[in-house]
């Protein structure tokens, strides 16, 4: 599992974020040189996001998050940059088991009390996210049990090097 | 209670009564890689693999996101891929053949037949009756080393389509009418089931450029059951033997049911920057392009290419307007030449481009400048998918593209034809 509780600061995103603002096709050529493809995580969205994002930073977005191609580099570089979870009102398929794929959480809960910049605290094992800045908590979804699987692995790869097999 | 296509399939490939919701193990008939996903799914695949791929005459790799390579990083891609696919022995196509998904639907997909590829538009296949669907690479080194996946069994939503559409308007405006009531994320992990006696009466070329774009609403799979013309167009390809009826129960479960009259639609456009943001074409006359692309795995077909090909025949494409062509695979560019098509396009004004994806996701062969403005067959409008985010896409149908490029401003097919 990744850390329990996690800790970190609000970057704030809206709706229907598709994978080409979090990493744009014209940068394909840079798909196997990720230290060089990681400099342009959410580019398209915010050109300052890759100076300012700090290790245990939070995305905050609206629904629909991650629409788009199925390139996992989306949330492999979203995770490289530090993130340590990813908060929406909903997010799209793909980039979903993708980011679980990756052992990036994804928590499905209200984010409309919550700013750019606030101070957030987040508990994996209760299901509850604080927003230490405006005092306020909110819960989100459950993460179905084969997910969560995956997840305590830190991501798929290292699920199956371990069972060889999914264990459903 | 019935079954929908999504729980047969998958009852079926699982070997147990599964039902929406169910979380299944299932066995995969096809898995696929392309030139951009394909490097870090193999690097993840020999993180894990010990004996190789589970199945090579089950596994391809498909050559056509950046071809002929615009720089030496992707040439060095397109090397290590096409190695992995000489030490394998798996299938490899290489730049030139076509797009992963129309190469797909010419020479693999079967009704009944699981299919993953990492590419968000494996979706294409439903229109064969495939429960094929598109994830990332991780999924897909699994899939490759172990030869299976999981799934949570869909949901379903009926779509029944009857009606006879208007001359100028075409499937690519029904689907276009579909994204725009659901919107972007109005089906997320649904399964898409199209039926009714339209969709009998449509070409699997047409049922093709539909299931495409069922991932443009969030859907896992976008399915059509199996017919005469699922049947015919199998033999074609010399697949006959892999036919094989499959139909959703008459009491299956949906938890939508949305009925479209294809009479009542009219030619459609995608504005910028959303796939959903639809409006008629006739109100954006004046809209000014700078670029025409038809082409893509949505509308780069044979009938598509026609399309274009009888409107622009004998007419030139506007002098401010790029017109740009690329066939969705060789056979497809085979025979539009044979038909004169390619003659028409591109005495029309317009540029041939080698079959693959081209211009569609912004890396070459049609990258727009800054604040202009394009015309595209393909199925999405994002924010910078052309290679610039100050650049505006809008999608639409190769009747509508074609007539546009005649007049330079977006253009209701219906006033030219
Ligand atoms: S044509 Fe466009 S949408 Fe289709 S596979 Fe190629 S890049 Fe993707």
């Amino acid at each position: 599992m990744p850390d329990v509780i996690l800790k970190g600061k609000a970057f704030k995103f809206g709706d229907n974020v598709s994978t080409d603002l979090i990493i744009p096709g014209r940068y394909a050529h840079l798909r196997s040189n990720l230290p060089q493809l990681a400099k342009h995580v959410m580019e398209d969205a915010d050109p300052t996001f890759v100076e300012k994002v700090k290790p245990g930073d939070f995305i905050i977005a609206g629904k629909n998050f991650g629409l788009g191609s199925s390139r996992e580099h989306a949330p492999l570089l979203i995770k490289m940059a530090g993130v340590s979870a990813i908060l929406a009102k909903s997010v799209a398929r793909i980039f979903f088991r993708n980011a679980v794929n990756q052992g990036l959480p994804v928590l499905i809960c209200d984010t409309d009390q919550i700013d750019a910049g606030d101070e957030m605290e987040v508990n994996l094992a209760n299901g509850v996210v604080a927003d230490l800045t405006k005092g306020i908590q909110l819960s989100f979804s459950k993460i179905p049990q084969v997910m969560l699987d995956i997840l305590s692995e830190g991501g798929l790869i290292p699920y199956i090097s371990k069972y060889g097999d999914f264990k459903l | 209670m019935g079954k929908t296509l999504s729980e047969k399939i998958l009852s079926e490939k699982s070997g147990i009564d599964a039902r929406a919701q169910d979380v299944v193990i299932a066995p995969v008939d096809l898995a696929f890689v392309q030139d951009t996903t394909g490097p870090l799914t193999i690097r993840q695949f020999q993180e894990i693999s010990h004996s190789g791929l589970s199945n090579p005459q089950r596994t391809a790799i498909f050559l056509d996101h950046a071809i002929p390579s615009p720089n030496r990083q992707l040439s060095n891609d397109h090397q290590f891929l096409r190695r992995f696919a000489k030490e394998t022995g798996c299938f490899i196509f290489e730049g030139g053949n076509g797009i992963c998904h129309q190469l797909v639907a010419e020479l693999f997909a079967n009704p009944g037949d699981i299919i993953l590829g990492a590419d968000s538009h494996t979706v294409t296949a439903g229109a064969l009756g495939a429960f094929a669907t598109g994830m990332g690479s991780s999924d897909i080194a699994v899939a490759l080393a172990l030869g299976k996946t999981w799934f949570r069994v869909p949901e379903s939503f009926k779509v029944t389509v009857s009606g006879k559409f208007q001359k100028g308007v075409c499937t690519k405006d029904l689907i276009l009418h579909l994204v725009g009531t659901l919107g972007a994320d109005g089906a997320t992990y649904k399964a898409l089931e199209f039926g009714g006696e339209t969709v009998a009466d449509m070409t699997v070329s047409q049922r093709l450029t539909i299931a495409n774009m069922a991932v443009e609403v969030g859907a896992k799979v976008g399915l059509f059951a199996s017919d005469n013309v699922t049947k015919k167009y199998l033999a074609a390809q010399g697949r006959g033997n892999k036919y094989k009826a499959l139909s959703p129960d008459i009491d299956a479960d949906y938890e939508q049911v949305i009925a479209i009259n294809a009479a009542e639609l009219e030619p459609l456009v995608a504005m910028p920057h959303a796939v959903d943001n639809v409006a008629p074409a006739r109100t954006l006359a004046g809209v000014r392009i700078d670029q025409v692309f038809i082409g893509t795995c949505t509308n780069g077909r044979l009938e598509d290419l026609a399309t274009a090909a009888a409107i622009l025949k004998n007419k030139r494409s506007h002098p401010d307007v790029r017109l740009i062509i690329a066939p969705a695979s060789r056979r497809v560019l085979t025979a539009a030449i044979r038909a004169g098509h390619i003659q028409s396009l591109i005495s029309a004004g317009g540029t041939l481009l080698p079959p693959g994806c081209a211009a569609c996701l912004g890396l070459h062969q049609g990258v727009l400048g800054d604040n202009e403005v394009c015309l595209s067959t393909a199925n999405r409008n994002f924010k910078g998918r052309m290679g610039n985010p100050e650049a505006s896409i809008y999608l639409a149908s190769p009747a509508t593209a074609a007539a546009s490029a005649i007049t330079g401003e977006i253009t209701d097919p219906r006033k030219v034809i």
